[in-house]
Protein backbone atom coordinates (compact mmCIF):
# COMPACT_ATOMS: atom_id res chain seq x y z
CA UNK A 1 0.00 0.00 0.00
CA UNK A 2 1.79 3.15 -0.84
CA UNK A 3 2.07 5.44 2.13
CA UNK A 4 3.62 8.57 0.39
CA UNK A 5 2.63 10.01 -2.88
CA UNK A 6 4.61 12.66 -4.78
CA UNK A 7 2.47 13.92 -7.45
CA UNK A 8 4.76 15.90 -10.39
CA UNK A 9 6.75 17.82 -7.61
CA UNK A 10 8.60 20.62 -8.74
CA UNK A 11 11.07 22.43 -6.30
CA UNK A 12 12.95 25.75 -6.27
CA UNK A 13 16.11 27.70 -4.74
CA UNK A 14 15.08 30.72 -5.98
CA UNK A 15 15.29 31.53 -9.67
CA UNK A 16 16.95 27.44 -9.64
CA UNK A 17 14.84 24.65 -9.94
CA UNK A 18 16.59 21.98 -8.00
CA UNK A 19 13.71 19.45 -8.61
CA UNK A 20 11.42 18.64 -11.79
CA UNK A 21 8.20 17.85 -11.99
CA UNK A 22 9.15 14.52 -9.52
CA UNK A 23 6.67 11.57 -9.13
CA UNK A 24 7.17 9.16 -6.79
CA UNK A 25 5.32 6.75 -4.52
CA UNK A 26 6.65 4.94 -1.55
CA UNK A 27 4.92 2.19 -0.09
CA UNK A 28 4.44 1.01 3.15
CA UNK A 29 7.77 -0.85 5.02
CA UNK A 30 10.02 -0.26 2.05
CA UNK A 31 13.28 1.24 2.86
CA UNK A 32 13.83 3.62 -0.47
CA UNK A 33 17.18 4.66 -0.78
CA UNK A 34 17.83 7.90 -3.26
CA UNK A 35 21.11 8.51 -4.60
CA UNK A 36 23.02 10.56 -6.68
CA UNK A 37 25.59 13.53 -7.44
CA UNK A 38 25.85 16.31 -5.19
CA UNK A 39 23.30 19.02 -6.77
CA UNK A 40 20.53 16.23 -7.63
CA UNK A 41 17.87 17.26 -5.55
CA UNK A 42 17.73 14.67 -3.06
CA UNK A 43 17.84 16.89 0.10
CA UNK A 44 15.76 19.10 -1.22
CA UNK A 45 13.59 16.45 -1.86
CA UNK A 46 13.70 15.15 1.73
CA UNK A 47 13.34 18.30 3.26
CA UNK A 48 10.14 19.01 0.77
CA UNK A 49 8.51 15.55 1.81
CA UNK A 50 9.38 16.93 5.74
CA UNK A 51 7.21 20.24 5.40
CA UNK A 52 10.87 22.76 5.82
CA UNK A 53 10.88 23.39 1.82
CA UNK A 54 8.22 25.25 -0.01
CA UNK A 55 6.66 22.64 -2.83
CA UNK A 56 6.46 25.57 -6.50
CA UNK A 57 4.37 22.71 -7.95
CA UNK A 58 2.41 19.50 -7.54
CA UNK A 59 1.42 17.94 -4.31
CA UNK A 60 2.16 15.43 -1.53
CA UNK A 61 -0.12 13.09 -0.32
CA UNK A 62 0.64 11.10 2.56
CA UNK A 63 -1.10 8.70 4.02
CA UNK A 64 -3.91 9.70 1.26
CA UNK A 65 -4.34 13.07 3.10
CA UNK A 66 -3.01 15.97 0.36
CA UNK A 67 -0.16 17.21 2.94
CA UNK A 68 1.35 19.75 0.70
CA UNK A 69 0.56 22.59 2.36
CA UNK A 70 1.24 21.17 5.91
CA UNK A 71 3.85 23.04 7.91
CA UNK A 72 6.90 20.81 9.24
CA UNK A 73 5.62 20.41 12.88
CA UNK A 74 2.06 19.29 11.71
CA UNK A 75 4.47 16.48 8.87
CA UNK A 76 6.21 15.71 11.94
CA UNK A 77 2.42 15.05 14.51
CA UNK A 78 1.32 13.41 11.31
CA UNK A 79 4.07 10.43 11.46
CA UNK A 80 6.88 12.41 8.95
CA UNK A 81 10.18 12.33 11.49
CA UNK A 82 13.52 13.60 9.87
CA UNK A 83 17.50 12.88 10.59
CA UNK A 84 18.26 15.89 8.74
CA UNK A 85 21.79 16.59 7.17
CA UNK A 86 24.51 17.91 9.62
CA UNK A 87 22.32 16.23 11.77
CA UNK A 88 21.03 19.24 13.65
CA UNK A 89 20.61 18.38 17.34
CA UNK A 90 20.21 20.78 19.61
CA UNK A 91 24.06 21.31 20.94
CA UNK A 92 23.12 22.82 24.72
CA UNK A 93 21.05 20.60 25.32
CA UNK A 94 21.41 17.13 26.94
CA UNK A 95 20.75 13.87 24.49
CA UNK A 96 17.62 12.96 27.00
CA UNK A 97 16.29 15.65 26.15
CA UNK A 98 16.94 16.17 22.56
CA UNK A 99 15.30 12.55 22.45
CA UNK A 100 12.47 13.89 24.98
CA UNK A 101 11.51 16.91 22.53
CA UNK A 102 10.81 15.16 19.31
CA UNK A 103 7.99 12.76 21.24
CA UNK A 104 6.80 15.99 22.92
CA UNK A 105 6.46 18.00 20.16
CA UNK A 106 4.75 14.66 18.01
CA UNK A 107 2.06 13.49 20.59
CA UNK A 108 1.35 10.49 18.64
CA UNK A 109 1.25 7.29 20.65
CA UNK A 110 3.41 4.23 19.51
CA UNK A 111 5.49 1.37 20.75
CA UNK A 112 8.53 3.96 20.72
CA UNK A 113 9.27 5.56 24.06
CA UNK A 114 12.39 6.32 25.68
CA UNK A 115 14.01 2.74 26.69
CA UNK A 116 12.98 1.53 23.34
CA UNK A 117 15.05 3.82 21.39
CA UNK A 118 17.87 3.42 23.85
CA UNK A 119 17.65 -0.51 23.14
CA UNK A 120 17.32 -0.43 19.42
CA UNK A 121 20.30 2.80 19.29
CA UNK A 122 22.51 1.09 22.50
CA UNK A 123 25.56 3.61 21.78
CA UNK A 124 22.81 6.55 22.89
CA UNK A 125 22.77 4.75 26.37
CA UNK A 126 25.59 6.09 28.43
CA UNK A 127 25.45 9.47 26.40
CA UNK A 128 21.59 10.40 27.75
CA UNK A 129 23.27 12.85 30.57
CA UNK A 130 25.56 14.59 27.43
CA UNK A 131 25.02 18.02 26.07
CA UNK A 132 24.67 17.08 22.44
CA UNK A 133 26.93 19.91 21.44
CA UNK A 134 29.97 17.05 22.66
CA UNK A 135 29.57 14.14 20.88
CA UNK A 136 31.25 12.69 17.42
CA UNK A 137 29.74 12.72 14.20
CA UNK A 138 29.00 8.58 14.72
CA UNK A 139 26.96 9.43 17.75
CA UNK A 140 24.99 12.79 16.88
CA UNK A 141 23.85 10.45 13.84
CA UNK A 142 22.50 7.71 16.10
CA UNK A 143 20.46 10.81 18.27
CA UNK A 144 19.30 11.89 15.25
CA UNK A 145 17.71 8.80 14.32
CA UNK A 146 17.13 8.07 17.83
CA UNK A 147 15.22 11.42 18.21
CA UNK A 148 13.40 10.66 14.83
CA UNK A 149 12.16 7.94 16.46
CA UNK A 150 10.82 9.21 19.63
CA UNK A 151 8.09 10.80 17.51
CA UNK A 152 6.67 7.57 16.53
CA UNK A 153 6.80 7.81 12.58
CA UNK A 154 5.16 6.10 10.15
CA UNK A 155 7.73 7.52 7.36
CA UNK A 156 11.50 8.40 8.87
CA UNK A 157 13.53 10.33 6.48
CA UNK A 158 17.40 10.04 6.59
CA UNK A 159 19.49 12.10 4.61
CA UNK A 160 22.91 11.76 4.04
CA UNK A 161 23.37 9.00 6.47
CA UNK A 162 27.08 8.20 5.99
CA UNK A 163 28.36 11.63 5.33
CA UNK A 164 31.26 13.06 7.48
CA UNK A 165 30.95 9.46 9.77
CA UNK A 166 33.96 7.15 9.70
CA UNK A 167 33.65 3.58 8.27
CA UNK A 168 33.02 2.32 11.95
CA UNK A 169 30.98 5.14 12.92
CA UNK A 170 28.31 3.96 9.53
CA UNK A 171 29.31 0.41 10.42
CA UNK A 172 27.57 1.22 13.51
CA UNK A 173 24.76 3.42 12.46
CA UNK A 174 23.82 0.34 9.81
CA UNK A 175 23.45 -1.62 12.17
CA UNK A 176 21.00 0.29 13.80
CA UNK A 177 18.72 0.77 11.11
CA UNK A 178 18.85 -2.66 10.12
CA UNK A 179 17.34 -3.42 13.53
CA UNK A 180 14.40 -1.06 12.58
CA UNK A 181 13.60 -2.41 8.95
CA UNK A 182 9.96 -3.51 9.01
CA UNK A 183 9.30 -1.23 11.78
CA UNK A 184 8.91 1.89 10.25
CA UNK A 185 9.38 3.16 6.32
CA UNK A 186 12.28 4.41 5.92
CA UNK A 187 13.89 7.19 2.72
CA UNK A 188 17.63 7.20 2.62
CA UNK A 189 19.60 9.91 1.05
CA UNK A 190 23.17 8.21 0.51
CA UNK A 191 26.09 8.50 -1.15
CA UNK A 192 27.69 5.23 -0.85
CA UNK A 193 26.39 3.61 -3.60
CA UNK A 194 27.32 -0.04 -2.26
CA UNK A 195 25.53 0.71 1.62
CA UNK A 196 22.87 1.52 -0.72
CA UNK A 197 22.79 -1.07 -2.91
CA UNK A 198 23.11 -4.08 0.21
CA UNK A 199 20.92 -1.93 2.63
CA UNK A 200 17.49 -1.15 0.41
CA UNK A 201 14.59 -2.60 -0.99
CA UNK A 202 14.22 0.07 -3.68
CA UNK A 203 16.60 2.04 -5.24
CA UNK A 204 16.00 5.36 -6.80
CA UNK A 205 18.83 7.34 -8.68
CA UNK A 206 18.23 11.01 -9.40
CA UNK A 207 20.47 13.32 -11.91
CA UNK A 208 18.95 17.09 -12.38
CA UNK A 209 16.30 17.15 -10.36
CA UNK A 210 14.66 13.93 -12.09
CA UNK A 211 14.09 10.17 -11.28
CA UNK A 212 16.96 9.01 -13.66
CA UNK A 213 16.24 4.98 -12.36
CA UNK A 214 14.16 3.32 -10.29
CA UNK A 215 14.42 -0.11 -8.94
CA UNK A 216 15.56 -2.70 -6.86
CA UNK A 217 18.47 -3.16 -6.31
CA UNK A 218 18.80 -6.98 -7.06
CA UNK A 219 17.45 -6.44 -10.74
CA UNK A 220 19.63 -3.23 -11.35
CA UNK A 221 22.79 -3.68 -13.03
CA UNK A 222 26.14 -1.44 -12.18
CA UNK A 223 26.35 0.23 -15.20
CA UNK A 224 22.60 0.99 -15.26
CA UNK A 225 23.53 2.67 -11.59
CA UNK A 226 26.62 4.65 -12.93
CA UNK A 227 24.79 5.50 -15.94
CA UNK A 228 21.46 6.94 -14.21
CA UNK A 229 23.98 8.40 -11.17
CA UNK A 230 25.66 10.85 -13.46
CA UNK A 231 22.85 11.95 -15.49
CA UNK A 232 24.13 9.71 -18.78
CA UNK A 233 21.76 8.71 -20.92
CA UNK A 234 20.82 5.54 -22.63
CA UNK A 235 22.41 6.54 -25.87
CA UNK A 236 25.20 7.32 -24.29
CA UNK A 237 24.98 10.65 -24.96
CA UNK A 238 26.68 12.93 -22.11
CA UNK A 239 24.28 15.94 -20.78
CA UNK A 240 26.32 17.96 -19.07
CA UNK B 1 30.56 51.79 51.82
CA UNK B 2 28.19 48.24 52.43
CA UNK B 3 25.09 50.23 52.70
CA UNK B 4 25.49 51.19 49.27
CA UNK B 5 26.56 48.50 47.91
CA UNK B 6 23.71 46.90 49.33
CA UNK B 7 21.26 48.99 48.13
CA UNK B 8 22.76 48.40 44.81
CA UNK B 9 22.52 44.64 44.50
CA UNK B 10 18.79 45.23 46.03
CA UNK B 11 18.11 47.94 42.99
CA UNK B 12 19.69 45.19 40.66
CA UNK B 13 16.49 43.11 41.37
CA UNK B 14 14.50 45.31 39.80
CA UNK B 15 17.33 45.80 36.90
CA UNK B 16 17.04 41.70 36.07
CA UNK B 17 12.91 42.08 36.36
CA UNK B 18 12.56 44.56 33.80
CA UNK B 19 15.67 42.42 31.83
CA UNK B 20 14.92 39.04 31.98
CA UNK B 21 11.89 39.57 29.36
CA UNK B 22 14.10 41.46 26.90
CA UNK B 23 16.35 38.93 27.34
CA UNK B 24 13.99 35.95 26.84
CA UNK B 25 12.81 37.81 24.02
CA UNK B 26 15.81 38.40 22.64
CA UNK B 27 16.74 34.75 23.19
CA UNK B 28 13.63 33.32 21.76
CA UNK B 29 12.59 35.52 18.95
CA UNK B 30 15.69 36.88 17.98
CA UNK B 31 15.18 40.22 17.88
CA UNK B 32 15.92 43.16 20.49
CA UNK B 33 12.30 44.82 21.58
CA UNK B 34 13.20 48.61 21.78
CA UNK B 35 9.62 49.26 23.14
CA UNK B 36 10.47 46.37 26.20
CA UNK B 37 10.40 49.77 28.16
CA UNK B 38 7.25 51.39 27.38
CA UNK B 39 5.41 47.76 27.93
CA UNK B 40 6.51 48.35 31.25
CA UNK B 41 5.29 51.31 31.68
CA UNK B 42 2.11 50.41 30.33
CA UNK B 43 1.92 47.83 32.73
CA UNK B 44 1.74 50.43 35.35
CA UNK B 45 -0.51 52.60 34.00
CA UNK B 46 -2.58 49.70 33.43
CA UNK B 47 -2.48 49.17 37.33
CA UNK B 48 -2.75 52.79 38.37
CA UNK B 49 -5.89 52.84 36.06
CA UNK B 50 -7.66 50.16 37.98
CA UNK B 51 -6.38 51.59 41.53
CA UNK B 52 -8.17 54.74 40.35
CA UNK B 53 -11.01 52.96 39.14
CA UNK B 54 -11.44 51.76 42.35
CA UNK B 55 -9.78 48.41 42.58
CA UNK B 56 -7.69 47.67 45.21
CA UNK B 57 -4.28 47.52 44.96
CA UNK B 58 -2.90 43.84 45.21
CA UNK B 59 -6.12 42.90 42.94
CA UNK B 60 -4.89 45.62 40.66
CA UNK B 61 -1.58 44.08 39.95
CA UNK B 62 -2.46 40.55 39.98
CA UNK B 63 -4.87 41.21 37.05
CA UNK B 64 -1.87 43.45 35.49
CA UNK B 65 0.22 40.77 34.58
CA UNK B 66 -2.52 38.52 32.63
CA UNK B 67 -3.60 41.67 30.87
CA UNK B 68 0.07 42.29 29.64
CA UNK B 69 0.60 38.83 28.99
CA UNK B 70 -2.66 39.17 26.26
CA UNK B 71 -1.16 42.11 24.76
CA UNK B 72 2.30 40.12 24.41
CA UNK B 73 0.64 37.42 22.61
CA UNK B 74 -1.15 40.15 20.67
CA UNK B 75 1.13 42.45 19.73
CA UNK B 76 3.64 39.57 18.45
CA UNK B 77 1.10 37.42 16.36
CA UNK B 78 -0.44 40.79 15.06
CA UNK B 79 2.90 42.85 14.42
CA UNK B 80 6.16 40.86 15.06
CA UNK B 81 5.38 37.59 13.06
CA UNK B 82 4.80 40.00 10.07
CA UNK B 83 7.88 42.17 10.91
CA UNK B 84 9.98 38.82 11.34
CA UNK B 85 9.44 37.82 7.72
CA UNK B 86 11.56 40.68 6.92
CA UNK B 87 14.84 39.74 8.35
CA UNK B 88 17.03 41.46 11.09
CA UNK B 89 16.41 45.27 10.53
CA UNK B 90 12.90 45.48 10.45
CA UNK B 91 11.76 43.81 13.48
CA UNK B 92 14.24 46.29 15.36
CA UNK B 93 12.43 49.25 13.17
CA UNK B 94 9.25 48.25 14.18
CA UNK B 95 9.31 48.10 17.82
CA UNK B 96 11.23 51.96 17.52
CA UNK B 97 7.29 52.61 16.04
CA UNK B 98 5.56 50.37 18.35
CA UNK B 99 7.70 52.45 21.03
CA UNK B 100 6.36 55.86 19.78
CA UNK B 101 2.84 54.72 19.29
CA UNK B 102 2.98 53.71 22.80
CA UNK B 103 4.40 56.60 24.29
CA UNK B 104 1.95 58.88 22.60
CA UNK B 105 -1.29 56.20 23.09
CA UNK B 106 -0.70 56.35 26.71
CA UNK B 107 -0.67 60.23 26.62
CA UNK B 108 -3.19 60.48 24.74
CA UNK B 109 -5.27 57.74 27.33
CA UNK B 110 -3.70 58.02 30.74
CA UNK B 111 -2.58 61.48 30.33
CA UNK B 112 1.00 63.38 30.83
CA UNK B 113 0.75 63.54 34.87
CA UNK B 114 3.31 61.74 36.75
CA UNK B 115 1.89 58.87 39.41
CA UNK B 116 2.92 56.44 41.46
CA UNK B 117 1.82 53.52 43.15
CA UNK B 118 3.65 54.08 46.26
CA UNK B 119 0.50 56.43 48.23
CA UNK B 120 -1.54 52.95 47.37
CA UNK B 121 0.71 50.48 49.23
CA UNK B 122 0.84 51.76 53.11
CA UNK B 123 4.06 52.02 54.89
CA UNK B 124 5.63 48.97 52.54
CA UNK B 125 6.59 52.31 50.40
CA UNK B 126 8.67 53.87 53.29
CA UNK B 127 9.23 51.21 55.93
CA UNK B 128 12.53 49.16 55.82
CA UNK B 129 14.37 46.44 57.69
CA UNK B 130 17.59 47.67 59.67
CA UNK B 131 20.13 45.64 60.08
CA UNK B 132 22.55 44.81 63.06
CA UNK B 133 25.30 47.20 62.00
CA UNK B 134 22.35 50.27 61.48
CA UNK B 135 21.75 50.10 57.90
CA UNK B 136 17.97 50.06 56.92
CA UNK B 137 17.11 48.23 53.77
CA UNK B 138 13.84 49.34 52.63
CA UNK B 139 11.43 46.76 52.44
CA UNK B 140 10.15 47.49 48.83
CA UNK B 141 13.37 46.93 47.54
CA UNK B 142 13.69 43.78 49.64
CA UNK B 143 10.66 42.61 48.12
CA UNK B 144 11.52 43.93 44.70
CA UNK B 145 14.57 41.73 45.19
CA UNK B 146 13.05 38.40 46.11
CA UNK B 147 10.46 38.59 43.79
CA UNK B 148 12.97 38.80 40.57
CA UNK B 149 15.19 35.91 42.45
CA UNK B 150 11.98 34.07 42.45
CA UNK B 151 10.94 35.28 38.89
CA UNK B 152 14.21 34.29 37.09
CA UNK B 153 14.52 31.21 39.03
CA UNK B 154 10.79 29.92 38.10
CA UNK B 155 12.07 30.94 34.45
CA UNK B 156 15.20 28.53 34.53
CA UNK B 157 12.78 26.25 36.34
CA UNK B 158 10.55 26.09 33.29
CA UNK B 159 13.46 26.34 30.16
CA UNK B 160 15.19 23.20 32.03
CA UNK B 161 12.65 21.02 33.20
CA UNK B 162 9.15 21.77 31.54
CA UNK B 163 7.99 20.67 27.86
CA UNK B 164 6.96 24.23 26.77
CA UNK B 165 10.68 25.15 28.14
CA UNK B 166 12.70 22.80 25.85
CA UNK B 167 10.54 24.11 23.41
CA UNK B 168 11.27 27.35 23.86
CA UNK B 169 15.35 26.72 23.80
CA UNK B 170 14.77 24.28 20.87
CA UNK B 171 13.04 27.49 18.64
CA UNK B 172 15.47 29.71 20.09
CA UNK B 173 18.76 27.60 19.00
CA UNK B 174 17.31 25.96 15.66
CA UNK B 175 13.62 27.02 14.48
CA UNK B 176 13.69 24.47 11.53
CA UNK B 177 14.95 21.24 13.50
CA UNK B 178 12.16 22.62 16.17
CA UNK B 179 9.96 22.15 13.26
CA UNK B 180 10.72 18.69 12.24
CA UNK B 181 10.55 17.78 16.06
CA UNK B 182 7.15 18.82 16.30
CA UNK B 183 7.27 22.28 17.77
CA UNK B 184 5.11 24.97 16.13
CA UNK B 185 7.55 27.53 16.17
CA UNK B 186 5.32 30.41 15.83
CA UNK B 187 3.27 29.35 18.88
CA UNK B 188 6.41 29.45 20.67
CA UNK B 189 6.94 33.08 19.44
CA UNK B 190 3.85 34.00 20.75
CA UNK B 191 4.34 32.10 24.41
CA UNK B 192 7.85 33.75 24.39
CA UNK B 193 6.31 37.36 23.75
CA UNK B 194 3.46 36.87 26.13
CA UNK B 195 5.91 35.78 28.97
CA UNK B 196 8.42 38.85 27.64
CA UNK B 197 5.81 41.49 28.11
CA UNK B 198 3.99 39.70 31.27
CA UNK B 199 7.38 40.49 33.27
CA UNK B 200 8.10 43.90 31.73
CA UNK B 201 4.66 44.46 33.15
CA UNK B 202 5.69 43.44 36.46
CA UNK B 203 8.50 45.04 36.21
CA UNK B 204 6.58 48.68 35.39
CA UNK B 205 4.33 47.99 38.25
CA UNK B 206 7.41 47.69 40.67
CA UNK B 207 8.99 50.67 39.22
CA UNK B 208 5.67 52.45 40.08
CA UNK B 209 5.78 51.67 43.74
CA UNK B 210 9.27 52.78 44.51
CA UNK B 211 9.30 56.22 42.02
CA UNK B 212 6.77 57.51 39.94
CA UNK B 213 5.67 56.92 36.36
CA UNK B 214 4.95 59.25 32.46
CA UNK B 215 3.91 57.85 29.79
CA UNK B 216 7.27 58.50 28.52
CA UNK B 217 9.70 56.88 31.20
CA UNK B 218 10.01 53.78 29.76
CA UNK B 219 12.86 54.71 27.06
CA UNK B 220 15.36 55.04 30.01
CA UNK B 221 13.71 51.90 31.65
CA UNK B 222 14.66 50.10 28.28
CA UNK B 223 17.98 51.67 28.88
CA UNK B 224 18.82 49.82 32.01
CA UNK B 225 17.29 46.67 31.07
CA UNK B 226 19.44 46.67 28.11
CA UNK B 227 22.57 47.61 30.15
CA UNK B 228 21.87 44.80 32.29
CA UNK B 229 21.38 42.25 29.79
CA UNK B 230 24.15 43.14 28.10
CA UNK B 231 26.84 43.08 31.16
CA UNK B 232 24.98 39.53 32.32
CA UNK B 233 25.41 38.32 29.04
CA UNK B 234 22.40 38.04 26.28
CA UNK B 235 20.15 35.21 27.22
CA UNK B 236 21.29 34.21 30.30
CA UNK B 237 18.82 34.55 33.53
CA UNK B 238 21.15 34.40 36.21
CA UNK B 239 23.98 36.56 34.12
CA UNK B 240 20.81 39.05 33.79
CA UNK B 241 20.63 38.81 37.50
CA UNK B 242 24.58 39.40 38.23
CA UNK B 243 24.17 42.22 35.57
CA UNK B 244 21.23 43.54 37.19
CA UNK B 245 23.21 44.04 40.32
CA UNK B 246 26.59 45.58 38.77
CA UNK B 247 24.77 47.85 37.59
CA UNK B 248 22.86 48.73 40.67
CA UNK B 249 25.75 48.99 42.82
CA UNK B 250 27.70 51.26 40.22
CA UNK B 251 24.58 53.60 40.80
CA UNK B 252 24.59 53.14 43.86
CA UNK B 253 28.08 53.70 44.28
CA UNK B 254 27.77 56.44 41.91
CA UNK B 255 25.28 58.48 43.90
CA UNK B 256 27.54 58.38 46.89
CA UNK B 257 29.75 60.35 44.80
CA UNK B 258 27.29 63.10 43.82
CA UNK B 259 23.76 62.45 42.80
CA UNK B 260 24.17 63.52 39.44
CA UNK B 261 26.98 60.95 39.07
CA UNK B 262 24.57 58.28 39.94
CA UNK B 263 22.99 56.89 36.40
CA UNK B 264 26.24 58.11 34.83
CA UNK B 265 28.35 55.59 36.73
CA UNK B 266 26.06 52.98 35.38
CA UNK B 267 26.85 53.62 32.12
CA UNK B 268 29.97 53.85 32.50
CA UNK B 269 30.11 50.35 33.70
CA UNK B 270 28.53 49.08 30.73
CA UNK B 271 30.65 50.80 28.49
CA UNK B 272 33.87 49.50 30.41
CA UNK B 273 32.27 45.62 30.19
CA UNK B 274 31.05 46.18 26.71
CA UNK B 275 34.88 47.33 25.85
CA UNK B 276 36.29 45.24 27.98
CA UNK B 277 34.84 42.25 25.70
CA UNK B 278 35.06 44.49 22.41
CA UNK B 279 39.18 44.65 22.49
CA UNK B 280 39.23 41.00 24.45
CA UNK B 281 37.32 39.62 21.07
CA UNK B 282 39.30 42.15 18.77
CA UNK B 283 42.22 39.41 17.81
CA UNK B 284 40.57 36.19 17.72
CA UNK B 285 37.52 38.19 15.39
CA UNK B 286 39.84 39.25 12.73
CA UNK B 287 37.66 41.98 11.48
CA UNK B 288 34.56 39.93 11.46
CA UNK B 289 32.41 42.27 13.17
CA UNK B 290 29.72 39.48 13.39
CA UNK B 291 32.19 37.08 15.13
CA UNK B 292 33.03 40.89 17.54
CA UNK B 293 29.40 41.39 18.22
CA UNK B 294 28.84 37.51 19.20
CA UNK B 295 31.82 37.99 21.64
CA UNK B 296 29.81 41.12 22.83
CA UNK B 297 26.66 39.80 23.67
CA UNK B 298 27.42 36.09 24.32
CA UNK B 299 30.74 36.33 26.22
CA UNK B 300 29.75 32.58 28.48
CA UNK B 301 30.00 31.32 24.54
CA UNK B 302 33.51 31.42 24.41
CA UNK B 303 33.98 28.58 26.84
CA UNK B 304 32.32 26.17 24.32
CA UNK B 305 34.51 24.52 21.36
Amino acid sequence: MSLLDLETVTLRHGLLTAVHGLSLSVNEGEVLSIIGANGAGKTTLLRAIAGVHPVAEGRIRFQGADITGWPGHARQRGGIAMSPEGRRLFPDMTVRENLQIAAEGARRKGDWTLPRVVEALPQIAPLLDRAAGGLSGGQRQAVAIGRALMANPALILLDEVSLGLSPVAVEGVYQSLAALKGRVTMVIVEQDLTRAMAFSSRLVCMAEGRVELDGRPSELSRDQITQAYFGLHKEGTQDA
Amino acid sequence: MLDPILQGILLGGYYALLAAGLSLMFGVVRFINLAHGDMAVLGALIALAMVGGGVPVWAAILLTVPVMAAAGWAMQALIFERALRGGFLIPILTTIGLGAALQNGMFGIFGSDTQSLGAHIGSLSWSGFTLPGGIVLGKLPVYTFLVAVAVLGGLHLMLTRSAMGRALRATAADPEAAAMCGIDARRVRLQAAALAVALAGLAGIFLAMRSQVTPYSGPMQLIFAFEAVVIGGLGNLWGTLIGGMILGVAQTLGGTISAQFSVLAGHLVFLIVLGWRLFGAYPAAKGDWRALMRAVLFPARKEKT
